[in-house]
């Protein structure tokens, strides 16, 4: 049975491209087929995370309104083999997104995937809207600050009311992924607690995804942190919250770098 | 900042907590309500202006979330002639 499930947060720039990928490619390095879906019409960067930007043809919008058929648009990803990419259009607008068209889409890919990771874009219209509609379950991208949480509040409310699920009174399964998490700093009081984010918000955790600069790096290689780099504590975060939604049971605890006794001693960068 | 204060600086996190708290109780028992004090504040001047001139500019709306209450403060201006002369 196929999954439909949106990454969004409200809030630009938390980490749903980053976890999109990184989620979708820990799911497929399991062995399950996974499409990501950017539903960023107009400013689309999934493809470039994904480290497929030079591959792409026709787009989303392209398949919604029936100019190309949906295998010409997916794009298989070169190092996990059951990993697609369905890029969003960079010309069009998010009113080339039909609520029809979108529909047929989203349906044609649930015969072909075991997940559907639909990368939401920020603010609350049309295209968050589209890209959360269709959704079984949600993951709800936040940081431990303080605008984050509160568009995270208000993107659960959005959830709850908006999508065909809540629509035909049904309940959406939704998912706190903390990203950029520091857990000295937390500790020190100087950034909002898992905790505080849990209690303010009120929906299950996911995972905790530590503030790495190997994000950044898996980036700037075009590749999802958890390809780049498995061994390190992002990837190895996301690999733990890709595993709870498979359904396993797995502690909790914020993965931190491995250092070599060198690396300790000299490894210590500059900002 | 002297030495002192900066060792026993306390973390700012309980303050973002408390925040957001009593900001979030409000935002989800508004909903769909969210223009509700701008509304107010257009009703409420609509019956004063039936009966005295009011200038829109001397009118201030303050708006205090607090956690058990909220006020709501409105304070206009009113110009002496125009009371004087219903007297």
């Amino acid at each position: 049975m196929a999954k439909v499930l949106v990454v969004t947060s409200g809030k630009g720039g938390v980490g749903k491209t980053t976890s999109t990928a990184a989620l979708g490619a820990a799911l497929a390095q399991s062995g399950q087929n996974v499409v990501v879906v950017d539903f960023d019409v107009g400013l689309r960067n999934l493809d470039l995370i994904m480290g497929a930007e030079r591959r792409v043809v026709y787009d989303l919008i392209n398949v919604v309104q029936g100019d190309a058929k949906l295998a010409q648009a997916l794009i298989r990803d070169k190092r996990v083999e059951s990993l697609f990419l369905l890029p969003a259009s960079q010309t069009r607008d998010k009113d080339a997104l039909t609520p029809e068209g979108t529909a047929r889409v989203v349906d044609e890919l649930r015969e072909r995937f075991d997940w559907v990771i639909c990368d939401s874009p920020a603010g609350i219209e049309r295209g968050a809207t589209m890209a959360m509609y269709h959704a079984d379950l949600a993951v709800v991208v936040t940081n431990p600050e303080v605008s984050s949480v509160r568009d995270s509040d208000r993107i659960i409310g959005l959830l709850d009311s908006k999508t065909a699920r809540a629509e035909k009174g049904e309940r959406i399964e939704k998912h706190l992924l903390l990203t950029r998490y520091d857990p000295i700093r937390a500790a020190r009081g100087e950034m909002l607690k898992t905790e505080d984010v849990l209690e303010i918000l009120s929906i299950p955790l996911l995972g905790i995804i530590p503030n790495s600069e190997e994000v950044l790096r898996a980036s700037n290689l075009g590749s999802p942190v958890t390809l780049a780099n498995p061994q390190s504590a992002p990837a190895r975060a996301y690999f733990d919250a890709a595993r709870r939604l498979m359904g396993e049971t797995i502690e909790m605890n914020v993965p931190s770098e491995r250092r070599g006794l060198m690396n300790k001693l000299f490894g210590r960068k500059v900002a | 900042m002297n030495l002192f204060s900066f060792f026993t600086r306390a973390g700012s996190a309980p303050v973002a907590r408390n925040r957001l708290q009593i900001l979030l109780a409000h935002e989800r028992a508004m909903g769909g309500n969210a223009d509700l004090v701008a509304r107010l504040q257009e009703e409420i001047l609509a019956v004063i202006a039936k009966h005295i001139a009011v200038d829109r500019d001397k009118v201030q709306v303050k708006l205090d979330r607090g956690n058990a209450v909220s006020t709501l403060e409105i304070d206009i201006e009113m110009p002496t002639p125009a009371l004087a002369t219903r007297n």
